[in-house]
């Protein structure tokens, strides 16, 4: 790595930095419950290790529980990950040069967290080369992947106390939140928003995450109309 | 719970094989060539369409809240994006979000 390169890492890990407190909780409840469920040690490290995304662990772990029809887990669990496939195609304009073997490393490492410190980074430093900005990503990903491994086995191997009213898994929203509100830089941003939100609570009753992707296509649309409008008047 | 061990892993694996396809999809299949235009604007959009939904619900019906709780919970949400947009720095954000969250907690500790 040339030195240009280990700067845009060591960037990326420090930016992933004030998403580990929410990454830690939540990889050790992780942890708890798959144990309380009744997984061995080696298949709940190896939900974290293999699929490393959070919620659709969760909800293939709550489906499990109900004795699911295992098609019926599968479909759920991979419905709540297809926004990822956006990320990927998001991703792609600005890491689809880079070597088939980087891409398969950064489509394994294509979570919320990476996706979303990247693309705001890319967009941040249009000029950013591409080297740097594979090392960028790699820098975010594998700071927060390890310890999403090593939490849930820490999780499951000895269990937490948390004070029930501290609802520590009430960071992660904040920590999204917190992300997403500097990429407000428009009013078709704003729009896009707005529509996600309302659309995700009116579309909330529908099964696996399908509601979200509903929303977030209608937001997206929006997004680019509202953009159209404003370039014609201006 | 009741699968043998080797349904378990099943899931396991076709969740890993599921999960990685979709990731790798579009960045695997497409690489360095260019995008429809309108697909690539639509693009753009893809933190603020996705992640407001995804965190809304989780904002207004908290799983665990009890009663009354839910104004709290409104509350940092507004303090974290609030902080964030005017200072457009991520790190202000979280940290107003979570002074809020936890200040009835730490309060009642003192």
């Amino acid at each position: 790595m040339r030195s240009t390169e280990r700067s845009a890492f060591g960037t990326g890990v420090v930016d992933v930095l004030p998403f580990i407190v929410m990454v830690v909780p939540f990889a050790t409840l992780f942890g708890v419950v798959a144990i309380e469920a009744g997984l061995s040690l080696a298949q709940t490290l190896s939900f974290s290790i293999l699929v490393i995304a959070g919620a659709s662990q969760f909800a293939a772990l709550q489906l499990m529980l109900d004795n699911a029809a295992i098609g019926f887990i599968l479909a759920a669990a991979l419905a709540v990950n297809l926004r990822m496939a956006m990320y990927s195609a998001a991703l792609a304009p600005h890491l689809g040069a880079a070597p088939l073997l980087q891409r398969a490393f950064i489509g394994y490492l294509n979570f919320d967290h990476s996706y979303v410190l990247a693309v705001a980074k890319y967009e941040d430093q249009p000029d950013m080369p591409l080297p740097s900005r594979v090392a960028y990503f790699l820098g975010v990903s594998l700071t927060i992947a390890p310890l999403w491994c090593l939490f849930t086995y820490i999780g499951a191997e000895i269990g937490v106390w948390i004070p029930a009213n501290w609802e520590v898994s009430f960071v992660l929203p904040l920590a999204f939140l917190s992300t997403v509100a500097p990429m407000l830089k428009s009013p078709a941003h704003i729009a896009a928003a707005v529509v996600s939100i309302l659309l995700a609570l009116a579309l909330a009753g529908l099964p696996s995450g399908s509601g979200l992707l509903i929303a977030a296509l209608c937001a997206m649309i929006t997004g680019v109309l509202v953009e159209t409008l404003l370039e014609r008047k201006a | 719970m009741n699968y043998s061990q080797v349904e378990i892993w099943l899931i396991i694996a076709l969740m890993a094989i599921g999960t990685f396809a979709i990731r790798f999809s579009f960045l695997g299949l497409i690489g360095s060539k260019r995008m429809v235009p309108v697909i690539e604007r639509m693009l753009r959009f893809t933190p603020v369409a996705v992640l407001p939904g995804m965190v809304a619900p989780l904002v207004l019906w908290p799983t665990d809240a009890a009663d009354g709780v839910t104004l709290l919970h409104l509350a940092a949400a507004c303090a974290a994006v609030g902080t964030a947009y005017l200072t457009r720095k991520v790190i202000w954000g979280m940290l107003a979000g979570l002074g809020v969250f936890f200040a009835p907690v730490v309060f009642a500790l003192l």
